[in-house]
């Protein structure tokens, strides 16, 4: 407790030197947080595309029913294959109806003989995904074959780039952050010299002149990740509904308040090992 | 109790802080350390206190080997010598009452009972008034006291005073003396630093002269200069 006293002690003494430290782990703490949750989301865009039926065969008007069977068939024999879902005609008709309900003339000029009757295939695995389109394809009954594979593919490599990135700049983030953070401590250290001799001569061991710089460390780290965590935490809230709309069909959000606080809790505790790293760093470089 | 056996301190500059002494001192002995500054009287605190380490000889404190003495052990050493600085070395931005609390906050005391033991020594060098002051705030007698309680807080078998009268006036001199005598009285073994001769020669106790690192004389009812 008596320990306590004195980081705290310490910290108000120089209250700027104390602001940097933590506004730059603050810094660090929120592009964590931001990069977290746009790696987050977009891997479940991605999720979300993969579980929907990702090849739609377009049969062609005059496609026979029992040509349309006989196709299924074959594909239900194919062991690639994971779902088959047939929307006839009228159900087309019907979809269409209710994604154009609040526009009376493009119902008006749309009947179920215009629309075509489409299959909806899923694959076991996405690397199936143009042997399915191919064999689809080469169906003389098939109009035309449309699947999620390059939006996939784009968003993967989009999301694959996002991690490299936000790996690198949290990376440079943290050694700022450390060095920083060293810097702070030591200059604490260097203007307490005098304390701390006339404390050694009185009897008190190393450790007791050593925790109260490690527990400022330690203090400006969980300081900084908290306020960190809260500005991109809320600025997600504040974006919801925004980017609900934008993403409209992709179970994303709401992001569960159970995951931002497994992310605070993470970033607690990593904010812990990132403040007492450059105490111990810098104490046991000027505190021998 | 305190024994230094052919003890010499050189330093790096090559000048000698002590050049082979050995002293005897004895459980509850008042001796008084006298001679011209430089002549290694403050070295000789430091070498107790092992905050610096003699070049050659050996030096004892109880059971206790200095020079062997783990690095670990060195707070424990410290604990059980108090001293008066030179200089007192108070902290400027702590309290008088947070200044003497501070060796048994590194012994783990309990507050409580660290507050009664702080009041108890406070009262006994009388600056229980100025418990909440600020080192600043106080006279060099005021100061000195300040300092002497805080040595003492632990209950040392040892104290060390570096010249606690240095800057005061006489009459201020003769308190802190007598309070020292007190201390002694309790069985605390002292050792002090001094030039005052007035006080050394009303005494009557130990006197070891030193000069230019050595023992000069070494009288059991011994006066300021040589008889």
């Amino acid at each position: 407790m008596k320990l306590l006293k004195t980081t705290w002690h310490h910290i108000r003494r120089s209250p700027y030197q104390a602001f940097a430290v933590i506004f730059i782990m603050m810094q660090t703490f929120f592009v964590m947080s931001f990069f977290s949750f746009i790696i987050y989301g977009s891997s479940k865009v991605i999720a979300y595309f993969e579980s929907v039926p990702q090849v739609t065969a377009f049969f062609k008007t005059d496609a026979k029913q029992e040509d349309i069977t006989m196709l299924q068939d074959n594909l239900k024999q194919n062991s690639k294959v994971a779902t088959l879902d047939f929307v006839s005609k009228q159900e087309g008709l019907q979809i269409y109806r209710e994604q154009n309900k609040d526009d009376p003339l493009l119902l008006e000029l749309v009947t179920a003989d215009v629309l075509p009757a489409a299959l909806k295939v899923s694959a076991v695995d996405i690397a199936d995904l143009p042997q399915i389109s191919e064999f689809m394809q080469n169906s003389p009954i098939v109009d035309r074959v449309i699947f999620q594979k390059d939006i996939i593919k784009n968003l993967t490599s989009w999301t694959d780039a996002l991690r490299k990135i936000g790996t690198v700049v949290i990376t440079v983030l943290a050694l700022d952050t450390i060095l920083v953070m060293v810097i702070v401590l030591s200059i604490r250290i260097s203007q307490k010299r005098d304390e701390i001799e006339i404390m050694r001569l009185l009897g008190a061991t190393n450790w007791y002149v050593r925790w109260p710089f490690i527990y400022e460390g330690v203090f400006y780290g969980i300081t900084g990740a908290v306020i960190g965590w809260v500005l991109a935490s809320g600025m997600l809230l504040y974006a919801t509904p925004f980017l609900s709309e934008f993403l409209k069909g992709v179970p994303l959000l709401p992001v569960s308040p159970l995951l931002l606080l497994y992310l605070l809790g993470s970033e607690v505790l990593l904010a812990i090992f990132l403040g007492s790293f450059a105490s111990f760093l810098a104490v046991f470089r000027y505190l021998k | 109790m305190i024994k230094l056996e052919n003890v010499t301190k050189a330093f790096g500059s090559g000048s000698i802080g002590l050049s082979d002494i050995s002293l005897h001192v004895e459980a509850g002995e008042f001796v008084f350390l006298v001679g011209p500054t430089g002549s290694g009287k403050t070295t000789l605190f430091k070498l107790l206190i092992r905050e610096t380490l003699p070049t050659k000889g050996s030096i004892h404190i109880g059971d206790w080997d200095i020079i062997k003495l783990p690095k670990s052990k060195i707070p424990v050493l410290r604990k059980k010598i108090g001293v008066v600085f030179q200089n007192l070395k108070l902290l400027v931005d702590r309290t008088i009452f947070e200044n003497i609390v501070l060796p048994l906050e590194f012994t783990g005391v309990k507050p409580e009972e660290a507050k009664k033991k702080v009041e108890e020594v406070m009262e006994m060098v009388g600056i229980t008034p100025h418990r909440n002051k600020f080192p600043v705030q106080l006279s060099g007698g005021e100061l000195q006291r300040a300092a002497i309680a805080r040595s003492l807080v632990l209950s040392p078998d040892i104290l060390l005073a570096d010249e606690p009268t240095g800057n005061l006036d006489p009459a201020t001199s003769k308190d802190i003396i007598k309070l020292l005598v007190d201390i002694n009285d309790k069985g605390t073994t002292i050792i002090m630093a001094t030039h005052n001769m007035d006080i050394v020669n009303s005494m009557s106790k130990r006197v070891i002269g030193l000069e230019k690192g050595k023992v000069m004389r070494d009288e059991k009812k011994g006066k300021y200069e040589a008889t």
